[in-house]
Parts: C-alpha cells; structure tokens; sequence
C-alpha cells in the first residue's frame, strides 16, 4: 500500500520560467519509512532503498505485484513522463513505443546499460549493489513490452558481473527472456548506445554512425538500450503506476532521480531526490563545503552533469532547479545526475583543463574533428590555466572557435559535450579568465578540486 | 524533393577530393575534415554533388533526402 505525505513549502524565486513552490512529498512504501529533514530537498527512497536488498525474497516483500505489462505498461511510462537517465533524458516511453513497432517479426533486444562512463557517477553502480532486482525486474517487463528476444546487462568492473550474477541466478525461471551479464571494456565512449550495440554485435566498444539501435542496433534488431536506473523506475511504474511516479518531482521534469554529489562537500555520496528541486539544497544534502574555514562558504560554481556537464555560476545560479529543462536553460546540464561543487577559492578554469585534457585522451580517435580538436582545446585550455600572460587571451579565441569546428561533426557527443562544457567555463568565469591574462590565480596553482581518474594528486 | 550533404565522420579520412569537386558548398577545417553547409543542395548542384559523392576514396560522403524535421543543423 501506498500512503502519501506532503508537506507544502513556499517555493523561492527560480533562475527562469520553472514552477516555484514544490511540495516536499515522502513516500512510504510497504511499512518502510522515507527519510525526511529539515524543510528543503529531502532524499526519497524509490528505486534506492535505505539499507541494500539483495535478496530476491525480500525484494517481493518490499514491493507490490506488477500490474502494467505489455502495452499498458508502455502507455502508462509515457503517461508518467519518465525520462532516460543516462544522460539524454529521452523520454523512456517513447522508446519502448519505438522498439516495440518495429519488433514485428524480427525479435527485439533490450540492452541494459549500467556502464556508468562518467567518471565522478557512482548512481548506477549504487544501485545495481543495493536493488539488483529490481533493475532485473525493469529488464523483464522492457523485455515483455519490446517482445524481446534477447536481454543483456552491461557492466564495466567483474565484481558487478558476479554479483549481478547471483541475482540472475535466483531469479531463474522468472523471468521469460534471460538476461545475460556482459563485462564491457572500460573507456569513457564505451557506454554510448551505440558503442554497447557494437560490442554485442561483436565488434569494439565504440561509436558507430548509421542507424539508431531502435531502427537496427545488436545483430540489427530493434534494440532498446536503457540505463538501468531508468529502468528501475519502469519496474516501480508497472506496480505504481504514472500518477503515483508523477507524485514527486515538477511537471515539467516529473518524478525523483539519483544524484551523485561531490567536490568540496562532507558526505560525498549517491542521493536520491525529488526532480525539480533547486541545486542549493540538493548539494546541502550532503553538507557544506569540506575544507572551508567557516564550514559556510558558498561554493563558487557547481560543474552540473559532471565531466559530460557544464558549469552552473555560484550565488544565484544556485536556485536553478535540478532537472534536465531547467540547467539546460541556464547554460549547464543535468546529465547523469553528477553535481561536482567547485569551492570558494578553487579555479573553474584549472579544473576545466584537467577535465578537457582527459577528455581528450578518452577519444575514440574514429573521427578527425574529435580527434584533432580535442586534444588542441586542452592545450590551449592549459596555456589559459596555468600559464596565463599574454598568450590567454590567444588561447580564448582560439578555444572559441575550436567550440565551433568540433561540435556536431562526431559520431557520438563527446566532442559536443567538451565543447558546450568549455563554453560555459569561459562564460561562467569569464572574470578569472581575465585575470588569468596577467597570471594564474591561486587557485590554479593550488591543489586540484575534482578527481581526475589517472591523475596523481588529484 | 531537395536533397542535403552528410559525412560518416567515421569513414572520412581527409582526402579533400569533396572540397576540390564542390568548393561551392564544401569547405575544410584547419585539420582538412569537410566542412558542410546547414541548408539543402541548390538543384543546379546537385549533379556536382552527386560526383563528389561518387568520387570520395572513403566512400563517406553521403547524399540523401532531407528528413521531415529540416536539415540536419
């Protein structure tokens, strides 16, 4: 049974024409208790349960039977507004309808993707530690709705493909397709949809260009690839129903989503939280600025979807609500959820290099523009960052127009997703870039904010 | 029915051949990757679109209709 509390609270004023005023909504669901603070964003516990479910048994006790499958479970996830949550934020039911028609005769897939390329997100590998079965429950009814043939969950670490494994295992008979865990080749691209499509097929794990995996994607077949965390909803939303995900959230971005909060905060971690809510109180969630010396300062900025993201400004850039619409309008990105806070005092540009600079290195080096520009703007990135004087202001323009040759000339959106990241940096910092013509800040000379993976000291 | 450009940025290996058939729609980037335009192929062109096409080592310049949502920006 589902019982509903809100609590309303006024809302403040937005950064743009977004609904103000949310009501903080805790769910309970089956006797366990919602987490609730303070008024402002609380954690709700949907598809993250408070202590980890492993076990298959406890998973049925936890949740209510299925009632939508098939067809009704399609129009009840487009009547829920749920959206991708691997980045894209396609509209999830919008996909399953696509794949299902072109089903037919020739068996659909479902690809489930946990890859999790982003490097600061650790939202699905959470998830796919603390709720395996319900990520497997998701599979099985995308499975049933595509009328699937053949389902596979991607993976990049072994010790997922084993405990993935053993939830497999207990399901057995359960589930009418399989599904089969897949351990992929570790790099930033491989979790593209088409890179996952490619590997399956039996070729690298890296982007193709050609038809989408919805109209031909593994052995071409229709193929829905899914980010597992969006499919955990769909396995709440065939209990629950669209009404019941649409409860939380905003209209315009309705439902809750992991968060992955990091940076210059105490309790680095996954959240789960009300879509909507404005940034400030999500990244409060997990307390204030580590290292500040008052505990207090306001961060500076916040990278806002993570190395694929792009920069939110501090102060008022704050109350931007937390959804896709919302940070894309202001200039940033929800992307997979990522929220890295850049500390008073620290350099969006110097963080902006190193994060280019590794982005640039994890080019799959298929396509010229890609691989070409990107390694160019890290230099010029460099220059502007740490060696600053006369030559920034050189590397600014020429950052600028690298922006323009790069993107939407790739396979996959890497390239794009550099370019609007190095866009935003020049504008949100645009007054440390002009500082930067007369020398690196302190900031840029000091100690790195943001873990870039390979990096020592960082 | 009006028809537009597009790479496989996978298949292009910057031979430029498109760029010396077509300089009045194609151009190259500092890197010598085809730099196409955002809007259809004029229909006096298109027959000089077409050999571009034809003539690319790499196979990777593509002419087709323009989809229903506009040209591919």
């Amino acid at each position: 049974m589902i019982r509903a509390r809100t609590a309303t609270r006024e809302g403040s004023t937005r950064a743009g024409a977004f609904d103000t005023g949310r009501s903080a909504v805790t769910v309970e669901m089956t006797g366990k208790a919602a987490e609730t603070g303070p008024p402002g964003a609380a954690t709700v516990p949907r598809v993250l349960p408070p202590v980890p479910v492993h076990g298959l048994r406890e998973h049925d006790e936890r949740h209510a039977k299925v009632r939508y499958h098939g067809e009704a479970l399609i129009a009840e996830v487009e009547r829920s507004g749920l959206a991708g949550r691997g980045g894209a934020a396609f509209p999830a039911g919008k996909k399953l309808r696509s794949v299902r028609e072109r089903a037919g005769r020739r068996n659909a897939v479902v690809v489930a993707n946990g890859m999790e390329s982003e490097p600061v997100s650790v939202k699905d590998a959470s998830l796919l530690a603390r709720a395996p079965h319900l990520v497997l429950d998701g599979i099985g009814l995308a499975a049933e709705a595509v009328r699937a043939e053949a389902a596979y969950l991607c993976v990049r670490r072994p010790a997922q493909v084993e405990a993935v494994s053993e939830a497999v295992a207990e399901r057995a008979g359960r589930d009418q397709v399989p599904v089969t865990v897949v351990l992929v080749p570790e790099r930033y691209v491989a979790s593209a949809e088409t890179s996952l499509v490619r590997y399956l097929t039996g070729g690298p794990a890296l982007p193709t260009f050609g038809p989408r995996p919805h109209e031909r994607g593994v052995r071409g077949r229709p193929t829905l690839v899914s980010n597992v965390e969006t499919l955990a909803n769909v396995a709440l939303i065939g209990r629950y129903g669209a009404g019941w995900y649409r409860a939380v959230g905003a209209p315009a971005a309705p439902g809750s989503a992991l968060v992955t909060l990091a940076g210059a905060v105490c309790r680095p971690g996954v959240y789960e939280v009300a879509l909507g809510a404005p940034v400030r109180e999500v990244i409060a969630l997990a307390g204030d600025s580590a290292g500040a010396a008052d505990g207090a300062a306001e961060p500076a900025a916040v990278l806002a979807g993570g190395y694929f993201g792009a920069w939110l400004p501090g102060g008022r850039g704050l109350d931007t609500p937390a959804s896709h619409p919302a940070l894309r309008a202001a200039g940033a990105s929800f992307g997979a959820g990522v929220f890295l806070v850049l500390p008073a005092g620290g350099c969006g540009i110097a963080e902006t290099a190193r994060v280019v600079r590794y982005l640039a290195g994890q080019s799959a080096g298929q396509c010229g523009p890609c691989g070409n520009g990107l390694p160019e703007m890290a230099e010029a990135l460099g220059e502007l960052a740490f060696t600053g004087g006369s030559g920034a202001g050189r590397a600014t323009r020429l950052l600028r127009e690298l922006c323009g040759f790069v993107t939407g000339r790739g396979a996959c959106h890497l390239p794009d997703g550099v370019a609007h990241l190095v866009t935003s940096a020049l504008r949100v910092f645009a007054d440390d870039v002009r500082r930067h013509e007369r020398e690196p800040c302190a900031g840029a000379r000091g100690r790195a904010a943001f873990w870039i993976p390979g990096e020592v000291g960082s | 029915m009006s028809k537009q450009l597009r790479i496989n940025p996978i298949l292009c290996k910057a031979h430029g051949v498109c760029a010396e058939l077509l300089p009045e729609l194609i151009g190259l980037d500092p890197w010598g990757y085809p730099l196409l335009p955002q809007r259809p192929v004029p229909s006096d062109l298109e027959s000089l679109a077409r050999r571009a096409v034809a003539h690319c080592p790499a196979l990777a310049l593509i002419l087709e209709p323009v989809p229903t949502g506009g040209v591919r920006g």
